[in-house]
């Protein structure tokens, strides 16, 4: 398959209360176009900060090393060139430019074993929000750095806080359409109407001018994957996308995100802190724990035959329909 | 005898100006050492029931005996002194306590509003509460919110357990932690069960934790109860419809070679 994103030695650290406080300690793997990726562990493993760091929307101030190469398929752009984040600092020069085809990562932060953080964000950090995707040539740039909105979805946990609750649902959808494929407003309310039904929401046209606290948490997920997808894009991260809602909604969005990455070819990132849910979805698993990968495989080889301890003791953790009761562990209590 | 009889509760709220029963005709009962889960979709009226049953809303009909009595009758002192026996455990410990506040101030407040430890003797009286709960005495000078969440659930059981209740409603006490401290806490709250013989009405949308710890389930859809019966038989063949639904979308681990112990 191909490699559409390679991690090499990525480095991050937050400062907190003017302490650093590593979250990510030189984690390298390599994304497969189309693949679905889960990344799972507990918290303080890393694995959001991975999530935003390859969508470009770490906290200002964090400190990265390491590269994130990018080869976006050849729809994107006609060579499909490489391409790195701008929020990796592309200005330093972590990653050469090896031209279309390869991943070659030139010179790096953080040489060899020495995972030492060398390289501030500094300044305003480009191409995340929609202000300053518009403020861009549409065609020019597009081409060669993944932007967010239009290259990469992103759904958060809580839909409540990445949509605005004081602008109507369609708005909030066609925006994307509008800003990232080039649209006219009515064009990309059409689109949103599409959208909305195909992330199975009833009566769309009704949601397109219903406001965000007139749905249900279920629903609303629903209208923040819609938006996600709306310019197409190549890679969809979905970051514990399903941890705050019940479990039937749960298994209903899972159901969904699966069929939209199938029909639009997308590639998957899907962070969960449940090693069951991920292997319910992934092809691959990635386990994270304090900011290390400790393994990674495909997802039947990481529950029938985890190499690592930690990987088992998830494993050993959960407590599924067959697990032993603990009540009868300890010997039963009434 | 039931340590906690409910009959015939309802509780009706207004939505868009039009009234829905949050909860409507639920009776249950739990007896001394049990635990009784509470499972069902969102809006079902789990945590709902919770509150009714903690006196922290008002049912519009029904009854709940609590003890022997008719607890929905106390009032004043009554209610209070009643009340210490029926403590609760929510799923943010973050959000229930001041978080400025530290630890040993935290286990102070019941052992000083109940009247149940003298000043001079509080302080190993806390210390005694850290210990049962498995926490180190000298974490009793540290702010909550500098413990880790695991740490906070078991302060807040601490400082559940430090009234002597009879019954600690859970409400999702769980659901926020890492897979491998919530296994310790489930452990930690079977012996308090076992030692204690503390029932638990256990709110959980998770049913591989309820099946882990629970004896009996009622499954809730509507505000209303769809069935109800021992944990691990209905789990295992649920027979209504949201029953069927949760188990069906309880995400599985199939592991095929493997031992799941």
């Amino acid at each position: 398959m191909t490699v559409l994103l390679s991690i090499r030695d990525l480095v991050i650290a937050y400062r907190r209360d003017g302490i650093e406080v590593p979250a990510l300690k030189g984690v390298s793997l390599e994304v497969l176009a189309g693949e679905r990726l889960a990344i799972i562990g507990e918290s303080g493993s890393g694995k959001s900060t991975l999530a935003l760091a390859v969508a470009g929307l770490l906290a200002r101030g964090a400190r990265v090393g390491g590269t994130i190469g990018w080869l976006l398929p050849a729809s994107a752009g006609a060579k499909a060139p490489l391409s790195v984040l701008p929020d990796i600092s592309p200005s330093r020069g972590e990653i050469g430019n090896s031209g279309a085809g390869s991943l070659l990562a030139t010179s790096k932060i953080g040489e060899g074993g020495d995972h030492s953080v060398i390289s501030p964000l500094e300044g305003e950090m480009s191409g995340r929000t929609e202000r300053g995707a518009k403020d861009r040539q549409p065609s020019a740039l597009a081409t060669s750095q993944p932007r967010l909105g239009r290259d990469i979805g992103f759904v958060f946990q809580d839909p409540s806080s990445s949509l605005d609750p004081v602008i109507p649902i369609g708005k909030q959808i066609a925006e994307v359409a509008r800003t990232h494929l080039d649209l006219t407003w009515p064009d990309a309310y059409t689109k949103a109407k599409t959208l909305l039904e195909r992330v199975h929401l009833p009566n769309p046209d009704a949601t397109l001018r219903a406001y965000p606290h007139q749905l249900s948490g279920g629903q609303k997920q629903r209208v923040a994957i819609a938006a996600a997808i709306a310019a197409a894009p190549k890679l969809l991260i979905a970051d514990e996308a399903t941890s705050a809602i019940d479990t039937i909604v749960q298994a209903e969005i899972v159901a969904l995100i699966r069929r939209l990455v199938a029909e639009d070819g997308m590639t998957l990132i899907f962070i969960s802190h449940d090693i069951a849910l991920a292997t319910t979805l992934a092809d691959r698993i990635a386990v994270l724990r304090h900011g290390e990968l400790v393994e990674l495989g495909e997802a039947r080889q990481i529950i029938e035959a985890p190499r690592h301890a930690y990987t088992r003791a998830l494993l050993d953790a959960h407590l599924g329909l067959d697990a032993k009761p603990l009540l009868d562990r300890q010997g039963a209590s009434a | 005898m039931s340590l906690l009889a409910v009959s015939n509760l309802a509780k009706r709220y207004r939505r868009g100006g039009k009234p829905f029963a949050a909860v409507d005709d639920i009776s249950f009962e739990i007896g001394p050492a049990e635990t009784l889960a509470l499972a069902g979709p969102s809006g079902s009226g789990k945590s709902t029931i919770a509150k009714l049953v903690l006196r922290l809303i008002e049912p519009d009909a029904g009854r709940i005996d609590f003890e022997g009595g008719d607890f929905l009758a106390l009032s004043g002192a009554a209610l209070r002194t009643r009340r210490a026996r029926l403590q609760m455990v929510f799923q943010d410990p973050l959000a229930a306590f001041n978080p400025r506040a530290t630890v040993a101030r935290v286990l102070d407040d019941p052992l000083r509003i109940y009247n149940i430890a003298s000043r001079a003797e509080r302080p190993r009286r806390i210390a005694a509460l850290l210990e049962r709960v498995g926490l180190d005495t000298s974490l009793a000078a540290r702010a909550i919110h500098e413990i880790s969440g695991g740490q906070r659930q078991r302060v807040a059981i601490a400082r559940a357990i430090a009234t002597r209740p009879s019954l600690i409603v859970l409400d999702e006490a769980v659901s926020a932690l890492d897979v491998s401290v919530r296994g310790q806490i489930l452990e930690l709250l079977l012996d308090l069960q076992r030692q204690e013989r503390i029932a638990y009405l256990f709110i959980s949308h998770d049913l591989g934790v309820i099946r882990a710890v629970a004896h009996r389930v009622v499954i809730l859809d509507a505000g209303r109860i769809a069935e109800s019966g021992d944990a691990r038989a209905v789990i295992a063949d649920p027979q209504s419809a949201v029953g069927k639904a949760l188990v069906a979308a309880t995400p599985k681990l199939v592991r095929t070679s493997q031992d799941a112990s």
